[in-house]
């Protein structure tokens, strides 16, 4: 069976949520090899993790330069590897940089690119949710290796034991002309609560929250959740919130089980962001906010009597 | 300092409907109104800040049909010098690789050229790939997702600005930057600006000018096999608050087993 190469997105040597989506697609297409770059001593600490998704072979790329320069040391590694090892397909997360990995690979490979699937099936057909979830696509490669960055979130992640035996293969090495190196790293540090694309519940405020201090509100409904908390652009822009937790068209696409949006009009560019979510209930003042028209269920009232006693009810029935 | 070339797209607003045609499932360009994208006004606004401090020209490239011309008049209005449109009835249908190496060979048509500026991801495709592709083709460092821009000599440092946070980069030029959301306020046309972006030269080139071959549709190396409109959702029930909304939507999501 042929290989299915997946790159493997890790942090302080956790395997991101993402990758074992990956490894979970790869086993309907062929054999999954996981594939670590990174500093030295990077993969041992993961190799348990994905074999526990079901990784059959871990192929470990380890340098100094590969966790020091951007995005070319996977290209690279990456390379190396379709030439040597043919694969049916490349899988990699669509982050920032597994599109721009992606993308690279592909051109230099002269792959097929398919950016950003939610869904990819055993024949390698793609589907992808283009305009803010407005269409779904399906897509196939027409030559070359099928290169697919998958959307964190897309698939379901199913646990099963593989192999995954260590290989060792060579980083090649890095041209200074055409890198770009790394001086420094400011991480997000995450807090306790889920990441925004990966959490299976999502709290968001709007412009109705009205504050930054107000916002713990929305904190705590999604705390009593166990959600990750969002934000609209509006109330980004108003200061109210950090940037990284918008959600929309140009914040971050989620889809998770339920999506809650408090003072939250529902803008198009907004609802771009979380339409595919399965279930969505809003709380709006004005009961003709567009948000209702794509919530499953909806209050007409004030946020800051809503919000409040619905956590409350969700914590007495713990 | 160097000549500058930012990358602009013009996209369907996001504001109006945007559709795929019916016949081969290609964006439909023309159903919706057509904005010069937001991100790219940054890329040029970036440009034209680097261009005050170091000198240069700064010239505007854009890939597609026709009617690009508005959004490449926008930019000339902001500021630029000059613009290269290659424009040509055979890239209808080309996708990401393919577009890429005809702004690569754009690219190399501008002289002095040893900055290229792009957005970080275009509001239509979302490929968010166009600046790392370019920088592979070209053979320069790329520097994306850029919130803070330095230029010292010949060495680029950027801010980039993921998901995962801050990474400072840095990488010497001739090199490709694309920027984010955050980098700048771009600045509007002022009506100076409008009347001399009419005379300012816009150089129209074909794909043949650039000595590019396989674009468009039948050459792309993917295909769309299938397309369908979402089912739009449907609004579900909206009740009043009267006091009791929290308890409300608590036992709508027991109901949907959700708590
Ligand atoms: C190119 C482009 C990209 C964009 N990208 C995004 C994006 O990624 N994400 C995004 O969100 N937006 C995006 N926008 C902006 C979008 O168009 C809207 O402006 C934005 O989503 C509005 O945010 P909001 O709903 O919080 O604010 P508003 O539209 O101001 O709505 C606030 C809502 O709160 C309600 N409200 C007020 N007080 C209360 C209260 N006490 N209780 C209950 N309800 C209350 C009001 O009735 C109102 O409906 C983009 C715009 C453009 C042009
Ligand atoms: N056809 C095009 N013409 C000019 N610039 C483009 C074109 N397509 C993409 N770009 C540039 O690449 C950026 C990112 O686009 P994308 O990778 O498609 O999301 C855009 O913001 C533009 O700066």
């Amino acid at each position: 069976m042929a290989e299915v190469l997946v790159l493997v997105d890790h942090l302080d040597g956790e395997v991101k949520k993402v990758t074992f989506e990956l490894l979970t697609a790869a086993r309907e297409i062929g054999s999954p090899s996981a594939v670590v770059v990174g500093a030295p001593g990077t993969a041992s600490k993961l190799t348990e993790q994905l074999g526990a998704y079901g990784a059959e072979k871990v192929y470990v790329a380890e340098s100094d330069d590969a966790a020091s320069y951007l995005v070319t040391p996977q290209v690279d590694v990456l390379e190396s590897l379709v030439s040597s090892v043919s694969p049916a397909a490349v899988l990699v997360s669509a982050s920032a940089d597994g599109k721009e990995i992606s993308g690279r690979l592909a051109a230099r490979v002269s792959g097929g690119l398919l950016i950003d699937a939610i869904g990819v099936d055993g024949d390698l057909t793609v589907t992808k949710s283009v305009f803010g979830g407005a269409f779904v696509v399906k897509t196939k490669a027409t030559k070359g290796v099928p290169v697919i960055s998958v959307r964190p979130g897309g698939l379901e992640a199913v646990a099963a034991q593989g192999a995954a035996a260590e290989t060792a293969v060579e980083v090649p090495a890095v041209d200074a002309a055409t890198a770009t190196k790394i001086t420094g790293r400011e991480p997000i540090v995450g807090g306790d609560r889920p990441e925004l694309t990966e959490a299976s519940v999502v709290v968001s405020g709007g412009r109705g929250v009205g504050s930054a201090e107000s916002f713990s509100v929305v904190e705590q409904l999604a705390d009593a959740l166990g959600a990750a908390v969002g934000a609209s652009r509006a109330a980004v822009d108003s200061g109210y919130y950090p940037a990284q937790f918008q959600v929309g068209q140009t914040g971050k696409t989620v889809s998770p089980q339920l999506y809650i949006a408090l003072g939250i009009s529902g803008a198009i560019q907004h609802r771009a962001g979380m339409q595919t979510s399965k279930t969505i209930v809003a709380v709006n003042k004005d009961a003709e906010a567009p948000i209702f028209e794509i919530a499953d269920y909806g209050i007409v009232g004030d946020l800051f009597k809503v919000a409040p006693q619905l956590t409350e009810e969700i914590q007495k029935r713990k | 300092m160097p000549n500058i070339v930012v990358l602009v797209k013009q996209v369907p607003d996001t504001y109006s409907e945007r559709k795929l045609s019916d016949s081969d499932f290609t964006l439909d360009r023309e159903s919706a109104d057509a904005v010069l994208d937001e991100i790219n006004e940054r890329a040029i606004e970036e440009a034209l800040v680097i261009k005050e401090a170091h000198g240069g020209e700064v010239t505007v490239l854009s890939v597609g049909p026709e009617r690009a011309t508005e959004a490449i008049r926008k930019g000339l209005s902001m500021g630029a010098d000059k613009a290269v449109h290659v424009v040509d009835d055979s890239l209808h249908g080309s996708d990401l690789l393919q577009t890429a190496k005809v702004l690569a060979a754009a690219v190399g048509k501008v002289e002095g050229a040893e900055l290229v500026i792009a957005g970080n991801e275009a509001s239509d495709g979302q490929g968010g790939a166009v600046p790392a592709v370019l920088a592979e083709l070209l053979g320069y460092p790329q520097l994306t997702h850029a919130r803070k821009v330095e230029i010292d000599g010949s060495s680029v440092k950027v801010t980039r600005e993921t998901d995962e946070g801050l990474t400072h980069l840095e990488a010497s030029l001739p090199a490709v930057i694309s920027v984010g959301e955050k980098i700048n306020e771009p600045r509007y046309p002022s009506f100076k600006g409008i009347m001399a972006a009419k005379k300012k030269p816009v150089e129209t080139l074909s794909v043949a000018d650039l000595g590019v071959d396989e674009v468009g549709l039948d050459a792309a190396w993917s295909t769309v096999t299938e397309a369908a409109p979402k089912p739009p959702r449907e609004a579900g029930q909206r009740v009043e608050d009267e006091g009791d909304g929290g308890v409300k939507v608590a036992e709508y999501l027991v109901s949907q087993k959700l708590i």
